[in-house]
């Protein structure tokens, strides 16, 4: 499945400061869909290079973090249940406090 | 002929008399604004109540008639450009003219926020800040001026909104918000505008609006990157609800630390005025349930749907006790685990015989001691300004590069025959400790830090360190 996968807020020094990353993401063995949260592991395993604590918390990402599939918060779609799709935009972004 | 010495000392003692006039007549100038502001308002105050006895005659002309809307005739033309606007006009107009705006933080965002909320009309405009103009503000925080340097951020932009509209009411707040002040302050404006720069005061904020049931026109910026929303708008979420755990400190970045181009802050700054601007007005519809995200590298806007109000909010939720008397005891920067201010935080992570003072880092260097000294900051830190015959090794990387450590020692020790001590060095004395620490860890047991980093170097050993 084709995903591109956006990282924002200071997220993406975890992956060698590139912003966006165009993926091919398989469906886990024996399974008929992909979910956010098997995105959520593949992401960790082979995009985040490093302080993988500061992307993610236990299954899901640590607090502070917003989850955008295809622009809208992945709180709407069922957060870590949410179905993805092919040509699925994924954007994770880290809250700013800066001003 | 007076000696050198003599002229130097003649030339400083005329630069500090013209210092201190410079200071007086600023000071005169500032109390002469005040007194203007004061019969502006006056004679503001005068002429409406002159109309209002107009009103118990027989309309004389056209004009009394068309001044129903309550806009004076200065005021009708100073916004004669929003009144043409079909979609703006003499309603959009009064209400603005009506309405009060608190503005927190004149910073990077509130500077230029500040600014247009000045000069549209918002009938009364408070600023909340408790910080002085820096000469490294100023890149950014175009409302302040050389001549306000050291002087209160508050009064620097005060007088700024007051020379562009004497007729709208500025106050003043120069003070730091907190749990005990921010109810009375707040409760004074109907919109709040966040444009501060640290975790612990945006809940604070937030929280503080949802008791008093105010909007909330948040924004942020960082790096090349901004962020901006409203909450707490017509049942719309708050901040809670979008964040209901505080991130970790350590993701918590800052300008001062992370850096940020300045028209970043501006271009966000400016957003969270035009949002203001819509609520005070009522006109369009503001970003309330949405959030919008700017990446100024790529050029790129984005706009995202985010939740709605959450029922299981801590701050707005259905069930929830939150009250100003809860608001009033909450410990903020015990929640978000750092401070209100903006001053960085000071580890104590190490012995005080794991570490010298800066003043003792320049003995032993005069002394000849052999030892090496790691520079443990980002690569584009050493690259400003480093001490000479430092070894550039980032903390991030450390750990990969001991090698890089050992083999230093060791050419130190073969050319005295003795011993080499290892010191660390990074721009505070904050991540030398963490560097310190974890060399210790590995075997290193004679690495020492530099108490305060570069910046006690500057401030106690060289003054013509440059610091940034
Ligand atoms: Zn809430």
């Amino acid at each position: 499945m084709h995903l591109m996968l956006e990282f924002g807020g200071g997220l993406e020094l975890l992956c060698e400061s590139v912003k966006v990353h165009n993926v091919n993401v398989d469906m886990p063995k024996g399974a008929d869909k992909l979910t956010m949260k098997d995105l959520l592991a593949w992401v960790r395993t082979n995009l985040i290079k490093e302080r993988p604590e500061m992307f993610m918390k236990g299954e899901s990402v640590r607090p502070g973090v917003l989850v955008l599939v295809n622009d809208c918060d992945w709180e709407l779609s069922g957060q870590l249940d949410t179905t993805l799709e092919d040509k699925d935009v994924v954007v994770f972004i880290s809250t700013l406090h800066g001003g | 002929m007076e000696s050198n010495g003599e002229g130097a000392s003649r030339i400083r003692r005329e630069i500090e008399a013209l210092k201190d006039e410079k200071a007086r007549i600023e000071q005169k100038i500032l109390d002469l604004e005040a007194q203007l502001q004061e019969e502006a308002s006056l004679a503001h105050q005068q002429q409406q109540s002159e109309s209002v006895c107009n009103g118990c005659f027989p309309s004389v002309s056209a004009a009394d008639a068309n001044l129903a809307h309550g806009l004076t005739a200065d005021s009708i033309y100073r916004y004669s450009r929003h009144l043409l606007l079909p979609s703006f006009g003499v309603r959009a107009q009064s209400n603005l003219l009506k309405s009060s705006i608190l503005v927190v933080g004149a910073g990077g965002l509130g500077s230029p926020a500040l600014l247009y909320l000045a000069a549209c009309g918002v009938g009364r405009l408070g600023i909340v800040d408790h910080d002085v103009v820096e000469l490294n503000n100023m890149h950014r925080q175009v409302i302040h001026t050389e001549a306000y340097i050291g002087q209160p951020k508050v009064k620097s932009a005060a007088s700024a909104c007051r020379s562009i509209n004497s007729t709208i009411q500025i106050v003043e707040h120069e003070q730091a918000l907190r749990t005990s002040n921010a109810l009375e302050i707040l409760s004074q404006y109907d919109i709040v505008v966040d444009a501060t720069d640290n975790a612990p005061s945006r809940y604070m904020i937030s929280d503080c609006c949802v008791v008093l049931g105010k909007p909330l026109v948040s924004g942020a910026a960082l790096g090349l990157e901004g962020q901006l929303t409203v909450y707490n708008y017509k049942g719309g979420p708050c901040y809670r609800c979008l964040f209901p755990t505080p991130p970790p400190a350590t993701a918590c970045q800052r300008c001062s630390d992370s850096g940020v181009l300045g028209v970043v802050p501006g271009i966000i700054g400016c957003l969270q005025a035009l949002e203001a601007i819509k609520i005070a007005s009522d006109v369009g519809e503001p970003l309330s349930g949405r959030m919008l995200l700017f990446d100024a590298l790529s050029a790129r806007v984005r706009i995202v749907k985010i939740r709605g109000r959450s029922l299981q909010c801590e701050a707005c939720g259905e069930n929830t006790t939150f009250n100003q008397q809860h608001f009033k005891d909450f410990d903020y920067e015990k929640f978000t685990q750092s401070p209100l201010s903006t001053s960085p935080p000071k580890l104590k992570l190490l012995a005080p015989d794991s570490r010298i003072t800066s003043k003792e880092y320049k003995e032993r260097v005069v002394s000849g001691e052999p030892h090496v000294l790691v520079d443990v900051r980002p690569e584009h830190h050493y690259k400003i300004v480093s001490l000479p015959k430092s070894l550039n090794i980032p903390l991030t990387s450390m750990e990969a590069r001991l090698p890089e450590i050992s083999s230093a020692l060791k050419e130190q020790e073969e050319g005295t025959g003795s011993g080499a001590n290892l010191y660390v060095i990074c721009r505070r004395g904050n991540d030398s400790q963490r560097a310190v620490e974890c060399l210790r860890n590995m075997g290193f047991d004679l690495a020492k830090d530099i108490v305060g980093g570069l910046e006690s170097w500057a401030n106690d050993v060289d003054p013509n360190f440059p610091m940034y």
